[in-house]
C-alpha cells in the first residue's frame, strides 16, 4: 500500500525524519519496499497568473501571454491548448531549475521573448500527464512558491504489507500503529451522522447474507458531477497511488484510503427497481468499469438491480451503472463482504482491484456505516446534494461476531523466551486497541477489537506482544535438547560421496529444471509418457522429465554452442514416472562425456573418451560405494545399437550406459559421440561393511593364455565359463590384451588373460595348477569354440 | 723387491688412467687378482729366509694395500660421474604441465547445501527428503493455508490438476516428518522448490532448506540463536542480525530475517532480507497430532540460491540452471 507521509502526519505526527518512521514500521513489521518524493526536484517555480492571451504572429501553435509572478508581469511564449486569461498555473521563472536540471533562461521563440515557463505536471515531475498545463485552483495565491502552497514537501512511501495485516491498508490503520509505537494519540477527523433531507431510500434486498452480512445503500439526489473534486484530495489521492477520476469515484477512494473501507458510487438512473445482492447465475453477463465484457460463474457474489448484475461485489462496479459527469442521483454503498467468500473471485477474472485486495483481507465490520457518513459528508462538500437516510441490511449470524482470547502470562513467557511483566503487556495490548475484559488468575482475557480479524488465537496475541516489545529486544538463548545419537548405516554411502567421486573423475554437477522440452524428452525416452504440467511456464519447460538425460543434453547443446567441445556433466535428482494414477519419484544419477578423455596435452590429450572410459570410471564408483554391478549388452531407444549396456544389480535393473544413438544426436544438433549413464540412486547407495580375511602367507602363481574366440563371444561369456572351471583358489582373472586382426580369420578376435590363483594355506604345486588351466583352455575350447593361440 | 716398487708404480698409474668401472676391474684383476703381478710376489718369500720373510710379506702387503686404495678411490669417483652423467641424462623440464584426469566441481548451489547440511548436522539435525510432486494438502492445508488464503496468492503455484502440485517451498516435508515420527524434532529439509515465475530476479525451479526445531521446552529465543549463529558461521563473519515481524501461515510469530550487508551512504546499516522463520504455529501441531501444549517449535526457511549469490558475489540468478561450464568451473 502507498500513502502519503504529509496525509499519515495529519493523523499522528511523531517527531521522527521519513528515515526514522520508515524504519520504525518496517521493525513493527510493516515492511517499507520504497519511498517517492511526490515531486521532482525544481526551484523558483511559483502560482503564476495568466493575465492575458493573445496570438502568436508568426505561429499558429503558440500563444504570448502576459503572466503574473505576484510582483511583476512578463510576457511568457505558451504553446500549451489550455492556456487562458485568468488561469493559474505553475510558472517557472527565469533562473528556475526544472527536475533534470533544466534551467529556464530569457528566450526568444520565433522572435516573441518570453521569460518563463508554465508547466505541465510532467514537468514537475508531478506525474506523466502532459496534456496541457497544470490548472491550479483560482484561489491560489500568485506569487507563493509552488512547493510551498502544494505541500510538496512529502514521500509516497509503499509498504509491502503481509496479507494478516489487513488493518493498515489504510492511512486509520498505519496511523494506529505509528500511535502504538511512538505512544501517541492519534487525531482522527469527527465523523457526524449526516442528517437526511428527504426520506428517499433505496430498495435493498441481500439474498446472500452469508457472502454479505452487512449492506448500507443511500441516496444522494442532485450532485453536481461537472464539479472536479479539490486538488488537496486529488494530491492526497496521486501521493497515495490513486488517479484522480471524478468527484464521485476520488471521494470513494479517498475514504477506502482513509479508513480502508471500499466504497462503490452507482448512478441511481441506472439502477432498475432496486438492489438485490445475490450469486450470479451461471453465465450471466457483465460489462466492467475498465470495459471488458466477463461471463459470470454461479459462485461469484454480484451487486445487482432486477434486472441485471450491475457490480462483481467487493471487486469491481459495472460501466453501465457507473457514474458520469450527467449523473444526478447517486446510490452510495458500503458494506462488508465475507473474505471467504470473496476470496479468488478477483483473480477468477483476471483481476486484483484496490476494493478486493482489501476485501479478501479483511474489512472491519463495523466500519460500513461510519465509511457512509464520512463519504457522504466529504461528497456533499463537493457536489453538493441531498441526502437520504441509510438503508442497513445486516446478518447478524452471519457477521463474524466479537472474539474473546484467553491469554496466559506463562505461555508468553515459554513462546518468547522472557518473561515480561503484566503492566508491559496490559499496555502493549491496550495501545493495540485489544481491551483487557478481565484478570485471569494466570493471565488476562482479551477483547479483540473488529479491526484486526487476523487475531483469532493465544499465539497471535504473543506474536503482537513481541512485535511491540520488539523481536530484537527478545533475549538470545542457546536451544536444550536431548544428545540422543542417531543410528547411521555404513553400508549406505551419502550421496554427497557419489558426487565427489565424479569431481574428482573430472565432471562438472549441473543442475537443471525438473521440467523439460517435451521434444527432447520424447527423443531420449520415447516409450514412457511425462507427466504434464497444467500450467507451465513455456512450452519448453512443460513436462516433468522421466530422465535426467534430457536436461544434461540441452546443457551440452548450451555449452557446445559456446565453445567448450570437452564436456563431462553429472546431476542428480528425480525423475518423474507415471505409475497407474500414482506418480513414482525417483532419485537418479545420469551423466554426459563428449570430448577428450583427459584435458588436452602434450602427450596425448586428443584421444576422444569412449565407452570403456566411462565404464571404468562406473567400476570406480561401485567400488566406492561396495557393489557388484554387472553390464548386459542391450538395446535403448535412444543409445547406439551395439555400445548399449543394461547395469544389473543382482538380477534387478538399476540403470542404463551407452553412447547417444546418432540419428538422436543429429536431430538434437549435438557434435561427436556422446556417452551417457542413468542409474537409480536408491538401488546402487547400499552397499556392504568390510568383512576382513586373512592373509595368505603363500604365494600367488599366475598363468596367461590367449584365445582366438568368435567376435559374437562376450568377454562376460570367457569370464563366466573359465571362473567355473579354475577351482575356488581363483582369485583373480583379467583380460590383458584384445586384439582384432586379418590374420585371425573373419569375425574372430584374440582375447589375453591372465589367472591368478592362491591358496590360504598352503603352497599350490605346480600340478594342480597346471590341471586348473587346462580345465579352463578344455572348457573355453569346449563350450565357447575358442582355439588356443600360438 | 725393486721389482715390487716399480710394480706399485705401475699399477698406481694404471688405476689413475682407468676410464670405466670396467677397465678398473681389469687392473684390479692385473695386479690384486690370484694371478695379479703384486699377489705373485708372495711366491718369492719363500727363497728369502726366515728373518727377511716377515719384512718382505709385510712389503707386498703395504703394496696390495697401496694399490687397493687408488682402486677404490678410483671407483668411487667413477660410480660419481656415472651417477651425475645418469641424472644429467634424466633431466626434465618440471615447468611442463601434469597430465591427468581434470578435476570437476560441485555446482554452487550443492557447494551451498553442503555446508548448509555440515552445519546443521554438527547440531544434530537430521536431513530429511520429501516428494516434488506433493498434494495440496501437505504443501497448503496442513500448513494452515486453506483454499481460500491469500497467501496462495502469491505462491504462483505449478499444478498437475487441481489436487496435485509442485510443492511450492520444503515446508511440507515438516508436516511429513512430523507425520511419520514423535517428537523431539530436529531436521533440516533442502530440496528444490518451483513457483511459476519467470524474470531476471526469478526462476521457475529454485532451492531451499527448510528448519524444525520441536522440543518441549523451546522458544523464540532460542530460535534467534539458531538463526545468528547459522548466519555468522555461514558467511564467516561477525554480521549484525535482526529480526523483523513478518507473516508465514505456520508459524506464529513470525519473522523475517535480515543481515547487515554493507552500509548506507550516511553510514547506516545496509539491510539484507536472507530468511524467514517463526514459532510453529499450533494448527500445524494440530494437523501433525502433535499436542501443542506439550510441545512447542521453531521452524526457518532460507533460499538457497540467494545465500550462494551473496557468498561468492553471483549477480545473476538464471545463470544457476543455465549450467554455462565457463560458470560452473569457477565453484571447484
Amino acid at each position: 500500500m502507498k500513502f502519503s507521509e504529509q496525509w499519515l502526519r495529519e493523523w499522528v505526527n511523531p517527531a521522527l525524519n521519513t528515515q526514522e518512521l520508515m524504519d520504525q514500521i518496517t521493525m513493527a513489521g510493516l515492511e517499507v519496499d520504497g519511498f517517492e518524493p511526490v515531486a521532482g526536484k525544481f526551484s523558483g517555480v511559483v502560482v503564476g497568473e495568466v493575465i492575458s492571451v493573445e496570438p502568436h504572429p508568426d505561429a499558429d501553435k503558440l500563444r504570448v501571454c502576459q503572466v503574473s509572478n505576484g510582483q511583476d508581469t512578463v510576457q511568457v511564449v505558451c504553446g500549451a491548448p489550455n492556456v487562458r486569461d485568468g488561469l493559474k498555473v505553475p510558472f517557472a521563472v527565469v533562473g528556475a531549475v526544472l527536475p533534470g536540471d533544466f534551467r529556464i533562461k530569457k528566450a526568444k521563440l520565433r522572435g516573441q521573448p518570453s521569460e518563463g515557463m508554465l508547466c505541465a505536471e510532467s514537468e514537475l515531475g508531478l506525474s506523466d500527464s502532459h496534456d496541457g498545463l497544470m490548472e491550479l485552483p483560482a484561489d491560489a495565491p500568485t506569487g507563493q512558491d509552488l512547493g510551498d502552497y502544494l505541500k510538496l514537501n512529502d514521500v509516497t512511501i509503499d509498504v509491502d504489507l503481509t496479507p494478516n495485516r489487513a488493518d493498515c491498508l489504510s492511512i486509520k490503520g498505519i496511523a494506529r500503529e505509528v500511535g502504538v509505537l511512538n505512544s501517541m494519540v492519534v487525531e482522527a477527523p469527527e465523523i457526524e451522522p449526516v442528517e437526511a433531507v428527504h426520506s428517499e431510500v433505496p430498495d435493498i434486498a441481500v439474498k446472500a447474507p452469508s457472502g454479505c452480512p452487512r449492506y448500507l445503500g443511500r441516496i444522494l439526489r442532485n450532485v453536481n458531477l461537472q464539479v472536479e473534486s479539490p486538488l488537496w484530495m486529488q494530491e492526497k489521492l496521486r501521493r497515495s497511488g490513486i488517479r484522480s477520476i471524478d468527484a464521485a469515484v476520488d471521494v470513494t477512494n479517498y475514504v477506502m484510503l482513509e479508513l480502508g473501507q471500499p466504497m462503490h458510487a452507482f448512478d441511481r438512473d441506472e439502477i432498475k427497481g432496486g438492489i438485490v445482492v445475490r450469486m450470479a447465475e451461471q453465465g450471466e453477463k457483465l460489462v466492467l468499469l475498465d470495459g471488458q465484457e466477463v461471463e459470470l460463474t454461479a459462485e461469484t457474489l454480484v451487486i445487482a438491480d432486477h434486472e441485471k448484475p450491475v457490480a462483481i461485489a467487493g471487486v469491481m462496479g459495472g460501466e453501465h451503472s457507473g457514474v458520469s459527469t450527467k449523473t444526478r442521483d447517486l446510490v452510495l454503498e458500503s458494506a462488508y463482504f465475507d473474505p471467504i467468500s470473496l476470496a479468488g473471485k478477483a483473480r477468477h477474472y483476471g483481476l486484483h482491484t484496490d476494493a478486493s485486495h482489501r476485501f479478501e483481507r479483511g474489512v472491519d465490520y463495523q466500519l460500513a456505516r461510519d465509511a457512509m457518513e464520512r463519504c457522504t459528508a466529504l461528497l456533499m462538500g463537493i457536489v453538493g446534494g441531498e441526502p437520504g437516510e441509510i438503508v442497513e441490511v445486516s446478518s447478524d449470524e452471519h457477521l463474524p461476531g466479537d472474539r474473546t482470547i484467553d491469554l496466559r502470562e506463562q505461555r508468553v513467557a515459554d513462546v518468547l523466551g522472557l518473561a515480561i511483566d503484566r503492566t508491559t503487556v496490559e499496555e502493549i495490548l491496550t495501545r493495540l486497541g485489544l481491551h483487557i475484559d478481565k484478570l485471569l488468575k494466570d493471565g488476562w482475557c482479551v477483547h479483540v477489537p473488529t479491526f484486526r480479524p487476523d487475531i483469532s488465537i493465544e499465539e497471535d496475541l504473543i506474536e503482537e506482544i513481541g512485535r511491540i516489545y520488539g523481536y530484537n529486544n527478545l533475549p538470545v538463548t542457546e536451544p536444550v535438547g536431548s544428545l540422543g545419537l542417531r543410528p547411521e548405516e555404513e553400508a549406505v554411502r551419502p550421496v554427497s560421496a557419489i558426487q565427489n567421486y565424479f569431481v574428482a573423475c573430472g565432471y562438472q554437477e549441473a543442475v537443471t529444471y525438473s521440467f523439460v522440452d517435451p521434444k527432447v524428452q520424447q527423443l531420449v525416452d520415447p516409450e514412457r509418457e511425462g507427466i504434464e504440467l497444467a500450467n507451465p511456464i513455456s512450452s519448453d519447460l512443460s513436462v516433468m522429465r522421466t530422465s535426467l538425460w534430457s536436461g544434461l543434453l540441452k546443457t551440452v547443446a548450451h555449452n557446445q554452442n559456446r565453445q567448450q567441445s570437452r564436456i563431462r556433466l553429472f546431476e542428480t535428482g528425480l525423475r518423474f514416472l507415471k505409475d497407474g494414477d500414482a506418480i513414482d519419484q525417483q532419485p537418479m544419477l545420469a551423466g554426459v562425456v563428449v570430448g577428450s578423455q583427459l584435458p588436452e596435452n602434450w602427450v596425448n590429450g586428443r584421444r576422444a573418451a569412449d565407452f570403456f572410459d566411462v565404464k571404468g570410471e562406473l567400476e570406480g564408483l561401485f567400488r566406492l560405494l561396495g557393489i557388484d554391478i554387472q553390464f548386459l549388452a542391450s538395446q535403448h531407444p535412444a543409445l547406439h545399437p551395439g555400445q548399449t549396456a543394461e547395469l544389473v544389480r543382482d538380477g534387478e535393473h538399476v540403470g542404463w550406459l551407452g553412447t547417444l544413438h546418432p540419428q538422436v544426436q543429429k536431430n538434437l544438433e549435438l557434435n561427436g559421440a556422446i556417452l551417457m549413464f542413468e542409474l537409480s540412486l536408491n538401488s546402487i547407495v547400499s552397499g556392504y561393511v568390510p568383512n576382513f580375511k586373512e592373509i595368505s602367507k603363500f604365494p600367488e602363481v599366475r598363468r596367461d593364455l590367449a584365445i582366438i574366440i568368435g567376435n559374437d563371444v562376450a568377454f562376460a561369456d570367457v569370464e563366466r565359463v573359465a571362473k567355473k572351471h579354475a577351482g575356488e583358489r581363483l582369485t583373480a582373472l583379467r583380460a590383458f590384451d584384445v586384439y582384432e586382426g586379418e590374420s585371425l580369420g573373419e569375425g574372430n578376435r584374440s582375447l589375453a588373460l591372465s589367472l591368478f590363483w592362491q591358496h590360504p594355506d598352503r603352497t599350490l604345486n605346480e600340478e594342480e595348477v597346471h590341471s586348473l588351466f587346462n580345465g579352463v583352455i578344455d572348457a573355453l575350447k569346449e563350450e565357447l569354440g575358442a582355439t588356443l593361440r600360438s | 723387491m725393486e721389482n715390487l716398487e716399480q710394480l706399485v708404480q705401475d699399477g698406481l698409474a694404471a688405476v689413475e688412467s682407468a676410464d670405466s668401472l670396467q677397465a678398473l676391474d681389469q687392473i684390479r684383476v692385473e695386479y690384486l687378482g690370484k694371478k695379479g703381478v703384486i699377489t705373485q710376489q708372495a711366491k718369492t718369500l719363500g727363497k728369502l729366509s726366515a728373518e727377511e720373510r716377515p719384512a718382505a710379506g709385510q712389503k707386498i702387503n703395504e703394496a696390495k694395500g697401496q694399490v687397493e686404495q687408488a682402486i677404490n678411490t678410483r671407483r668411487s669417483d667413477l660410480e660419481r660421474a656415472a651417477i651425475e652423467q645418469k641424472l644429467a641424462s634424466e633431466s626434465i623440464d618440471v615447468t611442463l604441465p601434469g597430465r591427468g584426469q581434470d578435476l570437476g566441481g560441485l555446482h554452487p548451489v550443492t557447494r551451498t547445501l553442503q555446508r548448509i547440511e555440515n552445519f546443521f548436522s554438527r547440531a544434530g539435525y537430521t536431513v530429511e527428503q520429501g516428494p516434488e510432486i506433493e498434494d495440496d494438502y501437505h504443501n497448503f492445508e496442513a500448513l494452515n493455508i486453506p483454499g481460500h488464503h491469500p497467501a496462495r496468492a502469491m505462491h504462483d503455484t505449478f499444478y498437475f490438476n487441481p489436487g496435485t502440485l509442485l510443492r511450492t517451498h520444503t515446508s511440507p516435508v515438516q508436516i511429513r516428518t512430523m507425520e511419520a515420527g514423535k517428537p523431539p524434532f530436529r531436521m533440516i529439509c533442502p530440496g528444490r522448490v518451483y513457483r511459476c515465475d519467470s524474470d531476471m530476479t526469478h526462476t521457475p525451479m529454485f532451492h531451499q532448506v527448510e528448519g524444525l526445531l520441536v522440543e518441549r521446552d523451546v522458544s523464540f529465543a532460542d530460535l534467534k540463536s539458531t538463526v545468528e549463529e547459522f548466519l555468522r558461521v555461514f558467511f564467516e563473519r561477525d554480521l549484525e542480525v535482526r529480526f523483523r515481524p513478518s507473516y508465514f501461515p505456520f508459524t506464529e510469530p513470525s519473522a523475517e530475517v535480515d543481515i547487515e550487508w554493507g552500509r548506507e551512504a550516511d553510514g547506516s546499516i545496509k539491510w539484507l532480507e536472507v530468511m524467514g522463520c517463526g514459532m510453529v504455529h499450533p494448527k500445524v501441531f494440530e494437523h501433525c497430532g502433535i499436542d501443542a501444549e506439550e510441545y512447542r517449535g521453531f521452524a526457518f526457511g532460507l533460499g538457497v540460491e540467494r545465500l550462494a549469490m551473496l557468498r561468492y558475489g553471483v549477480n545473476d540468478l538464471r545463470m544457476f540452471f543455465e549450467n554455462d561450464l565457463r560458470f560452473l568451473r569457477q565453484f571447484r
